[in-house]
């Protein structure tokens, strides 16, 4: 099976969409003509032409709005945020209108748009380019929140993303675009709202999407080489519709779990899922509830130290450790 | 209103007729009598509904609640704007406006009946009493909303314009919003998309003057249109009261953007008698004399009632009996919504997800919804 980067995946699943179906088309800022920000949709532009693959102006809330409304009559947009940090600018035309159009119009009308780009800290970019606002999408029902940790689920995970009939929200990450994993060539969709276990283990669950995926699955191997110590890392993949039965399932059968999640702490997806865990699965747990969450401040500047603001390797194998005391 | 039942008895002397006769206009001379009645008659039936919902409003229901909460924003004095627009309206043309809905959706053919039970929270209201007066739509009347946030809907309608020039349709998208809305960012974001890609849209402003409590001389530099100037539109301005002015204005723009795919902006003044909203207590901002001046001066009904007659198109015995049916009609919408059944809690989770409400074609999987 190919080897291609999670950037290239992504390409192959719009591109393949693109074919597919004429009502979808890309925006964005810089995915045309300058190849794509971060170059996920490079050479769309000269495969689809102009009409497909669309420039737009630094005006989130313009194209995005734009995005929405063309949608209502068909259209399937495809709208990259160079960051989805810059979503605050556009929030009231992604969780106002995409968000509420089809209750408020009594059903009557769907916003089929998907609107994706890296959401993640780690590259220096400070607190305003480092958002995760996975929670606070999700927050909204109405819509569904997708975070792909590797290039195979990001490659399935699209292409069901834009073949759906709801608002779509997909978190990427920068630091993952260029990593490599096994993509079929065959033609594959992968649902959303289904979790898949990375890692089979026995002693304790990890629950966890999207970078922290990769951080937990290389901590676990050194918690079961240096510590003895079996971990399950469940990737969530899309957090709504969320899998629990998945989660529900591997805490009942390891009874620790661990939450790990580049988010801010206070009311995040790992919230959620503490408050479900101990609601449905009390009398499995065998302790309480662990989290590793990004250190709660607003993104620091300094290299170094913004590593150690995230979740790591080795922040995750400490906190497996303090779960398993 | 008036104390009696009869339209000729709100004409006021001082009705006034405007030395530019529009009438004249080609897109107005080539009405027909039948046509320039219904204009009238959809005039009076915007007023009347928008009347009778104000009591219901007002009144309480029989067990002592409220018939309709939340804000009601009426469209009363605005009635020649949404009509006069949404009669140039052919098949690959669409709407969109803000939260002062009710003429725009009367404008473009919906029922009463539901729009008077979507006040009342009834699930046979036009969004199943899930969106209320702000939130009206009707896709099947390329009527997109009904929204609630000022200038919110305007990138929306721009996206209408995207969606019609991307399928090869010739139409165009009216986006229509208030004076206060062209101060909000979305707005101007939408302008230069929409003339940066060459969009079939018309940007109607509604300059009643106030952005809910706040005179344009106080929240707006300059002339509203004319900020369309600095996007390269192309913009126009006409007075609102009279609906053959706002028809011969509005066909040129709505021509520009079918035939030229372009956008444009236009302003059209006009005035609402009533507050922002009802809950407004309305008497910090404006005087009386003010309210009463364009009442008694400019009122498009009056303006319009006042055309027909001498036109001879219309007589007293027939203006009275289109506004005795205006009456029964809005009476009618309102027994309907008051006999009709409130959603269940059962219905608060459905129209939620398009999967949802379509299970048997669901492709996720999970949870949805949480507790």
């Amino acid at each position: 099976m190919p080897q291609i980067t999670y950037r290239e995946a992504i390409r192959h699943a719009l591109a393949e969409e693109l074919t597919r179906d004429p009502n979808v088309v890309v925006m964005g800022e810089e995915v045309a003509q300058f190849n794509g920000a971060y170059k996920v949709t490079d050479g769309l532009l000269a495969t689809f032409g102009p009409t497909r693959i669309v420039d737009t102006p630094i005006s989130e809330a313009g194209f995005i709005g734009l995005g929405v409304g063309a949608s209502m009559l068909g259209i399937r947009p495809v709208m990259e945020l160079m960051f989805w940090s810059f979503y605050s600018v556009a929030f009231d035309q992604i969780l106002n209108n995409a968000a509420n159009v089809r209750y408020m119009s009594g059903g009557q009308i769907n916003c089929p748009i998907v609107i994706r780009g890296p959401a993640n800290g780690g590259t220096n970019v400070g607190a305003t380019h480092s958002h995760t606002p996975e929670n606070v999408l999700a927050n909204h029902p109405g819509v569904k929140v997708v975070v792909p940790a590797t290039a195979y689920d990001a490659k399935g995970l699209l292409k069901s993303a834009i073949r759906d009939n709801d608002p779509v929200f997909f978190l990427e990450n920068t630091i993952l675009y260029g990593d490599k994993g096994e993509v079929p060539e065959a033609e594959y969709v992968i649902p959303l709202g289904k979790a898949d276990i990375k890692r089979v283990g026995a002693d304790l669950t990890i629950v966890t999407y999207g970078r922290c995926v990769i951080h937990s699955l290389k901590a676990a191997e050194v918690l079961e080489k240096d510590h003895g110590i079996s971990v399950e890392v469940v990737d969530l993949r899309t957090i709504r519709p969320l899998d629990f039965d998945t989660v529900l399932a591997s805490v009942k059968k390891t009874n620790r779990v661990l939450i790990v999640e580049e988010q801010k702490p206070f009311a995040s997806v790992g919230t959620q899922l503490a408050y479900m865990i101990q609601r449905e699965a009390f009398d499995d747990l065998d302790g309480p509830i662990h989290r590793l969450a990004t250190i709660d401040a607003p993104a620091i500047y300094s290299p170094p130290v913004e590593t150690e603001q995230l979740p790591n390797p080795g922040r995750v194998i400490k906190a497996v450790l303090a779960a398993m005391a | 209103m008036s104390k009696k039942p009869s339209a000729i008895a709100d004409i006021k002397a001082e009705s006034a007729v405007k030395a530019t006769d529009y009438a004249l206009a080609p897109i107005n001379a080539a009405l027909s009598s039948t046509q320039r009645i219904e204009l009238y008659r959809t005039m009076i039936r915007i007023r009347r509904f928008e009347e009778r919902s104000l009591r219901a409003y007002q009144g309480k229901n029989p067990s002592g609640g409220t018939n309709i909460g939340g804000f009601l924003h009426l469209y009363i004095g605005q009635e020649a704007v949404a009509v006069g627009c949404c009669s140039l309206m052919g098949k690959n043309d669409h709407v969109i406006t803000a939260y002062r809905d009710h003429g725009h959706a009367i404008a473009v053919g919906m029922d009463t009946k539901p729009l008077m039970a979507e006040l009342y929270g009834k699930i046979t209201g036009c969004s199943k009493g899930k969106g209320g007066s702000m939130h009206y739509f009707a896709p099947d009347k390329n009527f997109w909303g009904g929204h609630g946030i000022v200038g919110g809907q305007i990138p929306l309608g721009t996206g209408l314009a995207y969606a019609l020039k991307y399928q090869g349709k010739k139409g165009a998208a009216m986006a229509f919003m208030g004076d206060g809305a062209v101060n909000q960012g979305a707005v101007h974001e939408a302008y230069n998309l929409a003339s940066l890609w060459n969009l079939p849209v018309v940007f109607v402003i509604e300059n009643n003057g106030y952005s809910m409590g706040t005179s344009q001389a106080r929240s707006s530099a300059g002339q509203l249109a004319k900020r369309a100037e600095g996007y390269n539109m192309t913009w126009g301005q006409c007075d609102g009261h009279d609906v053959y002015e706002v028809r011969a204005l509005m066909d040129k723009h709505l021509t520009l953007a079918r035939e030229q795919s372009r956008p444009s902006t236009v302003e059209i003044d006009t005035y609402r008698y009533r507050g922002h909203s009802v809950a407004d207590p309305d008497n910090t901002y404006r005087t009386k004399t003010e309210i009463e001046e364009y009442r008694n001066k400019k009122d498009p009904i009056q303006v319009s009632l006042h055309k027909l007659l001498a036109e001879g198109v219309l007589t007293e015995t027939l203006a009275d009996q289109i506004d005795a049916e205006a009456r029964a009609e809005a009476e009618s919408a309102a027994e309907f919504a008051d006999a009709s059944p409130y959603p269940t809690p059962d219905d608060i989770q459905k129209d939620v997800y398009w999967e949802s409400d379509h299970p048997a074609q669901r492709k996720s999987e999970g949870r949805l919804f949480f507790d």
